[in-house]
């Protein structure tokens, strides 16, 4: 089996950035609760599937699309800030393992509610579908959620290095996520930096909840479900301590998975998971600390 | 006394088994599928516990290993006059040739075993994070494989007209078999020299012991009695690649969580405790009566109740119901 002749278009190249955009802000989001609570959110990705149904349900309400995307962001972070103080804080001494196993079944539960109320069959979002028609540049054609998603990204990965150098609880995140002992001492509040990531976490996710509902307006239990998987890989992939490297690690992964699956004829682009997860183990094996860090010597007594 | 503690110790999560498999005998026809169901169930947690339990790093890959003892078994047990039905692109030297019952598991155990030996050699040089989003990965590869590549078997199709070899004493054999080897690992100076590089890796290798080798001898047992649990399983009821992903092993960690990851009673009793409470929600989707009243309670209920009992226990109790430690012999010692 191997690569057929690469055909990429500019359509699969404008696509293949969007997707990596996209998963560089949920790179972005798991990084930054990661960065203060030594906590992967495995449930990342049912945030944006909450959100995901709020936009379904204000489209089949006939809400203004504003006021949709303004419900969007309202059930998003209320669902975040409720994970942070019904499943974070009684977690927060425990070690990662336990809180990863923990924030699957939490995963796991939220998926299953979705499920029991809203049914297998899924809901349409269709109000922001005039957003997935293309538009023609030069004579090329590319879906508008390309250009709005790329520009979204850059935006909000622009104004998060803002916040993280340039306001006080943004330096404050970055002191947490180095040593969180010593940033308390230094007399950083606990809670106020744990509860800022979850909030621009949230944020985030809803953001990527509107983002991903565009390209896929079918809404259904599992919603954004792969996405997360393969956003955890490469937050992984990229190196989890620092910001700039797990939001690259998520661009990479998203960029070449929609470069793949755009170039694949069919039969070999249903192996892309394959080809994605080999390269993620290939990876971690040669560098486990993550590809853009720099190497961290063994762990010491 | 204290010469018996650890016969008691084997004995009691034995004794919980044939317990279990002695209920299924009393019980109604409709009823006894759920008894075998979850006799395979201790073997798969069991099989989780090997690994997770001993060495103290997470793998949400052992499903994988199951899946591929399922293809394993299921593949050479189909007979050969339905393969081409039910499987029409199969490779030339699975469609030709059919066994017994007890030879496919014996091959579902060594294949498993096989892959968990692949994976492991390299895998084993992970840990924490790194391990837990690696050994996902091999799930998602082992998933995405038998999903689509159809001369290994029946692809988007279910394993149907495999003989359903697993009734109840097939279960409990296989799961005293499983609990057997567990117990005899976990004896064993292997055993003991992998959970103290749980306990503390550094002392563990500063005294001498390759962390690297004992987390791959664990891996490569868990991949065989894994492997042997999904050949038991595709023998019960037709698997589909759906059957062994997700769901499963979302299941079989809340079981083990449940019950207490760092002891063979633990995933034992977790897996039996789930299992029973999982089976009376099944049946109570349907309509079951109950105090006189009747409960009808609405499709998927189930994975509801399931997934907030182990976000629960994790909240409140991280170390399981049994606390971790084996059956309480206290009386025994003194």
């Amino acid at each position: 089996m191997t690569l057929a002749v690469l055909n990429i278009d500019w359509q699969t190249l404008a696509d293949a950035l969007a997707l990596g955009g996209i998963y560089a802000l949920m790179a972005v989001g798991i990084g930054l609760v990661f960065g203060v609570l030594r906590l992967v959110n495995f449930a990342y990705g049912q945030l944006i599937m909450a959100g995901a149904y709020a936009l379904a349900f204000a489209s089949q309400w006939d809400l203004p699309r504003w006021v949709g995307i303004l419900f969007c962001f309202g059930v998003v972070l209320a669902l975040s800030v409720a994970m942070d103080l019904l499943v974070f804080r009684p977690l927060r001494t425990q070690s990662p393992a336990v809180m990863l196993v923990a924030t699957f079944a939490i995963a796991f539960l939220l998926q299953s509610i979705a499920l029991l109320a809203f049914g297998p069959l899924g809901k349409i979002a269709s109000s922001l579908a005039p957003l997935n028609r293309p538009v023609t540049i030069s004579g090329v054609d590319i879906r508008k959620i390309a250009i709005v998603s790329i520009v979204v990204a850059v935006v909000c990965l622009l104004l998060l290095q803002l916040l993280l150098t340039r306001t006080a609880v943004g330096l404050q995140m970055r002191a947490a996520s180095l040593d969180f002992g010593t940033a308390r001492l230094l007399g950083v509040r606990a809670n106020r930096v744990i509860g800022g990531a979850v909030l621009v976490s949230g944020v985030l996710a809803a953001v990527v909840a509107v983002m991903l509902t565009v390209q896929n307006p079918l809404v259904t239990p599992d919603f954004a479900l792969r996405d997360t998987i393969v956003v955890l890989a490469g937050v992984v992939l990229g190196g989890l301590n620092r910001p700039i490297p797990a939001t690259l690690g998520g661009f990479s992964i998203g960029f070449a998975s929609g470069l793949l699956g755009g170039a694949l004829p069919t039969n070999q682009s249903q192996y892309l998971p394959t080809f994605l997860f080999a390269a993620v183990i290939l990876v971690l094996l040669v560098r486990p600390n993550g590809l853009f860090t720099r190497r961290q010597q063994a762990e010491r007594v | 006394m204290k010469r018996l503690v650890p016969v008691v110790q084997l004995a009691a999560p034995a004794a919980l088994v044939v317990a279990a498999a002695l209920i299924g005998t009393l019980v109604s026809q409709s009823s006894e599928g759920y008894f075998i169901d979850s006799l395979v169930k201790v073997s798969i947690v069991v099989a989780l516990y090997v690994f997770i339990g001993n060495s103290g790093v997470l793998s949400f890959g052992h499903v994988s290993f199951v899946a591929l003892g399922a293809w394993v078994a299921g593949v050479l047990s189909v007979p050969v006059s339905e393969k081409p039905a039910i499987m029409p692109n199969l490779a030339g030297f699975l469609r030709d040739r059919t066994v017994g019952n007890v030879p496919s598991l014996a091959l579902a155990a060594l294949v498993g075993g096989v892959f968990a030996l692949v994976v492991g050699l390299a895998l084993m040089r992970l840990s924490g994070l790194a391990a837990g989003i690696a050994t996902f990965a091999v799930l998602e590869i082992t998933h995405n494989v038998i999903r689509y590549y159809e001369k290994i078997g029946p692809g988007l199709n279910a394993f149907s007209s495999v003989p359903e070899t697993t009734g109840l004493w097939q279960a409990t054999l296989g799961a005293l078999l499983v609990i057997g080897v567990a117990y005899a690992y976990q004896r064993s100076r292997f055993g003991r020299l992998l959970r103290a590089t749980r306990e503390d890796s550094a002392a563990a290798s500063a005294v001498g012991v390759s962390v690297y080798r004992q987390r791959l001898g664990a891996f490569v047992l868990s991949g065989v009695l894994a492997g042997f649990a999904g050949g038991l399983y595709v023998h019960l009821l037709p698997v589909n690649s759906e059957s062994v992903y997700l769901d499963l092993t979302f299941i079989t960690l809340a079981m083990l969580v449940v019950g207490g990851a760092t002891s063979l009673w633990g995933a034992v009793v977790g897996a039996l405790a789930v299992s029973a409470l999982d089976s009376f929600l099944a049946n109570a989707e349907n309509g079951v009566s109950l105090f006189g009243g009747t409960l009808d309670l609405p499709a998927g209920t189930r994975l509801v109740v399931v997934g907030a009992l182990m976000a629960l226990v994790l909240i409140a109790r991280p170390s399981g119901i049994t606390g971790g430690r084996e059956f309480p012999v206290g009386w025994l010692r003194r």
